[in-house]
């Protein structure tokens, strides 16, 4: 599909790709804000919650925000990460609610895992903030490129009243007809960007021109090698022997548990740049810097049965 | 010509639908360096001797384990001619309504069978089921050909029974598609194997009776309206998602209607009426994030503001005035049954169509359709789970709909289970198999 000139004359860009993109994912956003009470947005800081944000506010603009965020906080950060969620919700005046698993780690309704690894310990949080404050449609960032099992996900994504998601009973999904019908104590995972792949997004952050997180973007760091990934020391631990502290240019990647993801070195200081290297990347985003989807063939499908995003 | 292909690929059990999929990703470089290695480790651990393509594709645990496809999965890969979206369907009969799922946005569909077994049931059935759905584009991909006449004693009498068997499958193909209302422009049979990339990526040697072109390159210039849903041929349809009442300092008054076009253009100016109710008005501006649209076209998600304050909620449907349908509240629709218990007359239901749900009640069973003998069974008792057949149905609120043939996106419903919410059906407004040559005796 292609714009017309008139369309063109007035400083819009045409129809292409990104814009579909974006208007089937605005489409998302105002089914679930017209068919359920209380949804909230899932916010990491990290870039698919960024844009996913941009494409919340830009589905029900010029009126404010019709629903809250949630950051479920492992507790190892960058405080990076942490200062622009802030910023982010001061600037556009969002509601924000954090579920912090050292709440859980302290009080021991959980504990630590042997190697120190928190995404999987998001998932009670996760649920608990749901059931808690009752939300019954929750948007997350996934995307089908991410991901074997990701792939297989509805846009609309049912879950039980435990938080599962049953891959073999999911509901057909037509046209662009989505239902989220769901039972008391019942919530739908809604995942407007399933469509978009990595360079789709990066395309989209470079032609729409709003910030990440600074983490994103290249700077010096004192980083350590392990497994072939290029880690920040943290309250989740430094190098250990045999592992040498050194201050590189690096950049991320992707936002997670700062002890199992990494960062990749890299020169690229803006959006533009950050393309090229994404476009020329022979690893995928998760392959390169997430230590907790190398565990297993399944590890993604086995912590989103359990209610993970 | 497009940038962008959407395709879906269907076959039954074991005809290497997963493998083709693989190989595409693989022979268009989409597969990155660490996929790679984790699909020829896992190959590795199961004992094979070439990396298994198929898991690049099959993401669960019990797809794996089975070495099946259950449910869809996309994909997404380009070259430098288009970029592709893929839903990889399963072949199972027990998931046919998930095939559905994936063949309702297609432009093409990738029809696999096994040259050993040929046009199957399966075959019979997904073709009924496209058919059905309007996908424009077929393709039939006769995978595993190098399978075929193994036994032979010589190279020449291997080709030759290869080429027979092709011949063959393709013939019968024809006759289906043609009886289920495709041209033969729409259609194209192509020798391939899967496991070895022959005719996927480029054209093979060891397919002499074939000289049409490789997968690849067909998807790469198959000729596809970008918008197959019939969108540019009527005038404006935009079923209201939303209504945006700022209410604050800068915007106390604004008032605009939020959705996404689903037939037709939009400009400032333009008259239109507000479906059911009937009231007229005109469209002030279009408005936009980034800035006021001169004109808007469909697909496009826009906010709608009109010159007069009317009475406008979600589930209606702003028309133009020139071609508006009326609402309708009894009507004939085709429906593909997704529910594993069968459909009655009588049956209470919702329905959703566009973005209003109403309640509705099915009045009676028309007919099924046989999609083995191509012929219709008049009043049937029930229709069961992927069962295709003409209904009439009785909603409470009417709804400004076109024919399916018309317009996919205002001629399509869901019907959903009232208790569970499942989804149980999908509707498609019209007699749309009317023009199957019924009892075209293949």
């Amino acid at each position: 599909m292609t714009g017309t000139i008139s369309e063109r004359s007035l400083g819009i860009s045409e129809f292409d790709t990104l814009a579909a993109l974006e208007s089937e994912s605005i489409h998302v956003f105002r089914e679930v804000a017209g068919e359920f009470e209380r949804p909230v947005i899932l916010f990491s800081g990290g870039k698919d919650s960024t844009v996913l944000l941009h494409l919340a506010l830009k589905a029900f603009w010029p009126a404010p925000l019709p629903f809250a965020l949630l950051h479920v906080d492992t507790g190892h950060n960058l405080p990076e990460v942490l200062e622009f969620r802030d910023r982010i919700v001061e600037k556009y005046g969002l509601r924000l609610h954090v579920a912090k698993v050292e709440d859980y780690l302290a009080d021991g309704r959980l504990t630590e895992r042997p190697d120190g690894i928190r995404n999987p310990l998001q998932t009670v949080p996760l649920l608990d903030a749901i059931t808690e404050n009752r939300f019954d449609a929750v948007f997350g960032g996934g995307r089908r490129d991410e991901e074997r099992s990701r792939a297989k996900e509805r846009i609309f994504s049912l879950r039980n009243a435990f938080g599962q998601w049953d891959p073999k009973r999911q509901r057909p999904e037509l046209w662009n007809l989505y239902n989220g019908r769901h039972a008391p104590g019942e919530h739908v995972r809604v995942f407007p960007l399933s469509n978009w792949t990595e360079l789709d997004i990066w395309r989209y952050i470079a032609r729409e021109d709003f910030d990440l997180a600074s983490i994103y973007y290249t700077h010096e760091r004192p980083v350590y090698q392990r497994d072939g990934m290029w880690m920040t020391p943290g309250v989740w631990g430094g190098p250990r022997d045999g592992e040498v502290l050194e201050t590189r240019s690096v950049r991320y990647r992707t936002v997670g548990d700062g002890s199992s993801t990494g960062a990749i070195l890299s020169d690229a200081g803006d959006n533009e740049a950050i393309l090229a290297e994404v476009a020329a990347s022979r690893l995928t985003e998760r392959g390169a810097t997430r230590g907790d989807d190398r565990v297993s063939e399944a590890a993604m499908e086995d912590r989103k049965r359990e209610g993970y995003f | 010509m497009s940038d962008l292909l959407r395709l879906a690929t269907a076959g039954s059990v074991d005809d290497g639908k997963s493998t083709l999929v693989g190989r595409l990703l693989y022979d268009t470089k989409s597969v990155l360096a660490d996929q790679i290695d984790a699909v020829t480790r896992a190959s590795v651990d199961k004992g094979l001797a070439t990396p298994d393509l198929s898991l690049l594709v099959d993401g669960l645990r019990a797809e794996r384990e089975q070495g099946i496809t259950i449910d869809v999965a996309y994909r997404y890969f380009a070259t430098p001619a288009r970029s592709f979206v893929l839903a990889d369907t399963p072949g199972h009969v027990q998931y046919t309504r998930n095939t559905v799922s994936g063949a309702s946005t297609a432009q093409l569909v990738i029809l696999l069978v096994d040259a050993r077994k040929g046009v199957i049931e399966q075959t019979r059935r997904h073709a009924a089921v496209l058919a059905l759905l309007g996908v424009p584009k077929l393709v039939l991909a006769v995978n595993k050909i190098d399978l075929v006449g193994q036994d032979e004693p010589t190279d020449e009498a291997r080709t030759s029974a290869q080429a027979a068997v092709f011949t063959a499958i393709s013939a019968e193909f024809n006759t289906l598609t043609t009886a289920l209302g495709w041209t033969a422009e729409d259609v194209l049979e192509i020798p391939v194997s899967a496991l070895h990339g022959d005719n996927v990526a480029s054209r093979s040697t060891n397919t002499p009776y074939y000289d049409g072109p490789s997968l690849i390159e067909h998807l790469e210039s198959v000729p596809v309206d970008a918008d197959n849903t019939g969108a540019h041929s009527i005038g404006l349809r935009f079923p209201v998602q939303y209504v945006i009442r700022p209410r604050t300092a800068e915007y106390p008054d604004y008032r605009g209607y939020a959705g996404q076009i689903a037939a037709g253009s939009v400009s400032p100016g333009d008259e239109v009426v507000v479906l059911p109710s009937g009231i007229r008005t005109t469209v002030a501006r279009i408005d936009t994030p980034d800035g006021e649209l001169a004109v808007a076209q469909p697909g496009r998600s826009v906010t709608l503001i009109l010159t007069d304050e009317v009475d406008i909620s979600r589930g209606d449907v702003i028309a133009s005035v020139a071609d508006a349908p009326e609402p309708i509240d009894t009507f004939d629709a085709t429906v593909c049954w997704l529910g594993d218990k069968p459909l009655r007359a009588g049956a209470r239901l919702l329905l959703k169509h566009g973005t209003r749900t109403t309640q509705a009640i099915v009045g009676t069973l028309v007919e099924r359709f046989d999609e083995q003998r191509l012929a219709a069974e008049p009043s049937p008792e029930s229709l069961a789970l992927n069962d295709i057949g003409l209904i009439s149905i009785r909603v409470a609120e009417p709804i400004a709909a076109d024919d399916y043939r018309v317009n996919r996106h205002t001629g399509s419903f869901l019907l959903i289970d009232p208790a569970g919410g499942n989804t149980l059906g999908a509707g498609l407004v019209g007699d749309v198999l009317s023009a199957v040559e019924v009892g075209a005796g293949v």
